[in-house]
């Protein structure tokens, strides 16, 4: 090749690479012409959930020819929407948890739904009332729901008859729950030079302080499944905020769940409970220590039937509130849901929102609730969604969902923080190298330190973002 | 500049210009940005709020961010010696005339070319406390293994453990220089009556010192930034009491889980200028030990 067409080769290269980083631009912004327009929606949820929600999807694509919603399930969808509103090309609609709304809202990346509510005559009233604080910030709607959960205490009746205790009653206070687990823990103990198995309650007494054993089976670990580790002080009257904008880590009634936490560990030994813990399973295998009959009570969201069904389909099982400390707290538990709410940027919100309330109606939030085992958010229910639902204590979880004892995750903007360290706080404490005080002290300086960073920053922004938020025109 | 020149000096830049373009966009950029966000409040969605050295100044005072900074050294003051160690005994005695040598590199250098994702879950079932093959090992000895990865006192040992599995690169490096150093110099110790170690002290380790060194930096700037093990075998929170809780997975979670992006830039300035001291340090150290061939020293 002459020397002349290498150097004339050299820049068709370079237009090319320019054309192309060009054009990579300007496809996102096609839409097709005449058709129905192209909705693009994130769905955090793969796998049964995912699928059940893509039926829906399919039924609105049918149902008329003017959207068309493409579903994507989108792993750690969290993440991969900020840095796609950033890029200037979010989807339409984005499926999250509402845990993720108040942190999404801090930082500008919905847009407010009040007004298409308003257009559409939807009502918030329509759902229980803990729905209404979990779809809304700073005065503004940002989401809606698709479905809820609440949670409780799910039991294994076998293992209760085989400790010789009422399969049918659920402990009522944290003090029963504790005594019932201990007739439920069993271990192996060395006696005579021979390793026999008997429950802990027939350990003499400097057995269980030597805590020379090793766990077989026990019947309740606060540890476990570790989802709503951080929210124990629920039970315990506690709050992890004022209700606004205070950070509350450092209270007694936090300490006094971080004091029953690790009243387990030094109760049955902290490497006897780390060993037993290393062999449990995933959640979603047959080796989950619930579905093994390795832990005899769990707390869990009323989606469990599921995968109780799937992994281990004989268990003979039972669900009731979790006991407070108190008998007269009850009932209690933690409110969430699934939620659907548009990005900022998005390019079709109208249309979106047209999805958004199709998945509000009370025959398709139900049919999605009994696809994915969840509890329908609104406040009427169908005889026939309470009769064929997979959880035969779905009224129960509603009841308490429905009450005063519904609680919700703080709703602060550093939430996720938040988490980190209290679950850290449990961790220490957990594994004794940390006293309650301490650990939830270090919570409270490192999350109001926190709060201020953002502070600093919603002083800069904030009336421009209300002022944004009150004006936007879908 | 004559017009034969200036037409070279275009079609020599015309030449380069997509590697330029490509270092000026995905290179210099971003790097300036950091510095520029590093001063600032950046949540990405946002503009940046100016805080001036607010960031760096949190950095003091932030006790995670110097418990994972001590995790990391002390990480990398064990692994890193023990990883150049065992890749120099490797390859000392892989160098040596045996039967099969091709296939014994070959079985040591494999473990090195597993993804650091597919390593991690599988020492994650090495390292399981009841079903873990390594505490089944050592029950057979009569030892009781530890709960490697549920005490915070083994979960760093463990991690210099796995990180042993991988010291193939290296050896195959060192392997390589080995074979270049000049056999005379061996024939003439011998004559002169050199032992083994005699031949190993004063002939071997000088003559591949520059590729020691090489090792040593460039495993010194990978221990430094572990992140994909410790990530994927105890998440972002670092494990029992933060124990795994590394500088680069902390750096990541302001980053990308608190969408904290000013003050993540300012740690990342902070490992750059650490990992630059360290190996400032070490180059200072070595200097006097490092012979290159064909200079003076």
């Amino acid at each position: 090749m002459s020397y002349c067409r290498c150097i004339a080769s050299a820049r068709v290269a370079v237009w090319a690479l320019a054309a192309l980083l060009l054009g990579c631009g300007a496809t996102a912004s096609r839409q097709a012409e005449g058709g129905p327009v192209q909705i693009e929606y994130w769905e955090k949820w793969t796998g049964h959930e995912g699928e059940a929600m893509r039926e829906i999807v399919d039924d609105f694509n049918a149902s008329q020819n003017e959207i068309h919603v493409n579903l994507i399930t989108v792993s750690q969808i969290e993440r991969k929407i900020m840095l796609a509103i950033m890029g200037g090309h979010p989807p339409d609609v984005a499926g999250l948890w509402t845990h993720w709304l108040h942190i999404l809202c801090e930082r500008n990346a919905l847009h407010p739904l009040d007004r298409l509510i308003a257009e559409a005559g939807l009502s918030l009233d329509d759902y229980l009332p803990v729905f209404k604080v979990l779809l809304s910030d700073r005065g503004f709607i940002f989401a809606l729901p698709t479905s809820g959960t609440s949670v409780a205490l799910y039991r294994n009746r076998q293992l209760f008859r085989e400790a010789g205790l009422d399969p049918d009653h659920s402990p009522t206070s944290i003090a029963e729950l504790d005594a019932i687990a201990e007739r439920l823990t069993v271990v192996e103990q060395r006696r005579d030079g021979k390793i026999v198995r008997l429950p802990y309650t027939e350990l003499t007494a400097a057995e269980k302080e030597a805590r020379n054993f090793r766990i077989v089976q026990m019947g309740f670990a606060p540890a476990e499944p570790g989802w709503w580790t951080m929210l124990w002080s629920t039970w315990f009257g506690g709050a992890l905020w004022d209700g606004e904008e205070k950070i509350t880590a450092d209270t007694p009634e936090n300490r006094a769940a971080l004091e029953w936490f690790r009243s387990y560990p030094l109760k049955y030994g902290l490497d006897n409970m780390r060993a037993f813990a290393s062999g449990f399973g995933v959640f979603m295998s047959p080796q989950n220590p619930f579905y093994s009959g390795k832990i005899a009570m769990v707390l869990q969201g009323v989606w469990m039937p599921n995968f109780i069904e799937k992994y281990a389909p004989d268990l003979d099982w039972a669900a009731a509130p979790f006991p407070a400390v108190d008998p007269a707290m009850n009932p209690i538990t933690i409110v969430e849901s699934d939620i659907v709410m548009i990005p900022r940027g998005a390019r079709h919100p109208r249309e979106a929102f047209r999805f958004m309330t199709y998945l509000q109606r009370p025959e398709v939030i139900e049919r999605l609730c009994l696809a994915q085992r969840k509890m329908s958010p609104l406040r009427q229910a169908s005889p026939h969604y309470l009769e064929t639902h997979k959880n035969p204590f779905l009224p129960m979880f509603i009841e308490i969902a429905r009450g005063p004892g519904a609680r919700i995750a703080p709703r602060v903007p550093v939430w996720y923080e938040y988490m980190a360290e209290i679950n850290a706080a449990y961790d220490k404490v957990g594994s004794l190298t940390a006293t309650p005080a301490e650990a939830l002290a270090q919570v409270q300086r490192r999350v109001e330190w926190k709060q201020r960073r953002a502070q600093v920053r919603w002083d800069a922004v904030g009336p421009a973002r209300l002022r944004e938020w009150s004006e936007w025109q879908p | 500049m004559r017009t034969a020149a200036k037409l070279r000096l275009r079609n020599g830049l015309l030449f380069i210009s997509p590697w330029l373009l490509g270092f000026a966009l995905f290179v210099v950029y971003p790097v300036g940005a950091t510095f520029y966000y590093s001063f600032c409040d950046y949540d990405v969605l946002s503009h940046p709020v100016w805080l001036g050295l607010q960031n760096y100044r949190d950095m003091l005072t932030d006790t995670v961010l110097w418990q994972a900074l001590g995790n990391t050294l002390l990480y990398a003051a064990v692994s890193l010696p023990l990883g150049l160690a065992l890749s120099l005994g490797l390859a000392l005695l892989l160098n040596q005339p045996i039967v099969l040598r091709p296939l014994f590199r070959t079985i040591f250098f494999l473990p090195s070319l597993v993804p650091a994702v597919a390593l991690a879950m599988l020492w994650l079932w090495m390292f399981n406390g009841q079903f873990g093959l390594l505490n089944i090992a050592l029950e057979t000895f009569g030892i009781k293994g530890p709960i490697w990865l549920g005490d915070p006192a083994w979960t760093k040992p463990a991690l210099v453990i796995m990180s042993l599995w991988g010291v193939g690169g290296g050896m195959i490096i060192t392997l390589a220089a080995l074979q270049e150093v000049p056999r005379e110099l061996y024939e003439s110790a011998e004559i002169d009556g050199a032992r083994a170690r005699h031949k190993l002290w004063h002939i071997t380790l000088p003559m591949i010192s520059p590729v020691l060194y090489f090792n040593l930096i460039m495993g010194l700037i990978g221990v430094m930034q572990i992140f994909a093990q410790p990530y994927i075998m105890f998440g972002g929170n670092g494990g029992p009491s933060r124990s795994a809780l590394f500088y680069a997975v902390y750096l990541y979670e302001n980053a990308f889980t608190y969408n904290d992006m000013g003050y993540a830039c300012a740690m990342a300035w902070i490992l750059f200028l650490i990992i630059l001291g360290l190996t400032l340090i070490a180059t200072r150290a070595t200097r006097r030990h490092i012979y290159y061939a064909g200079k003076a020293k």
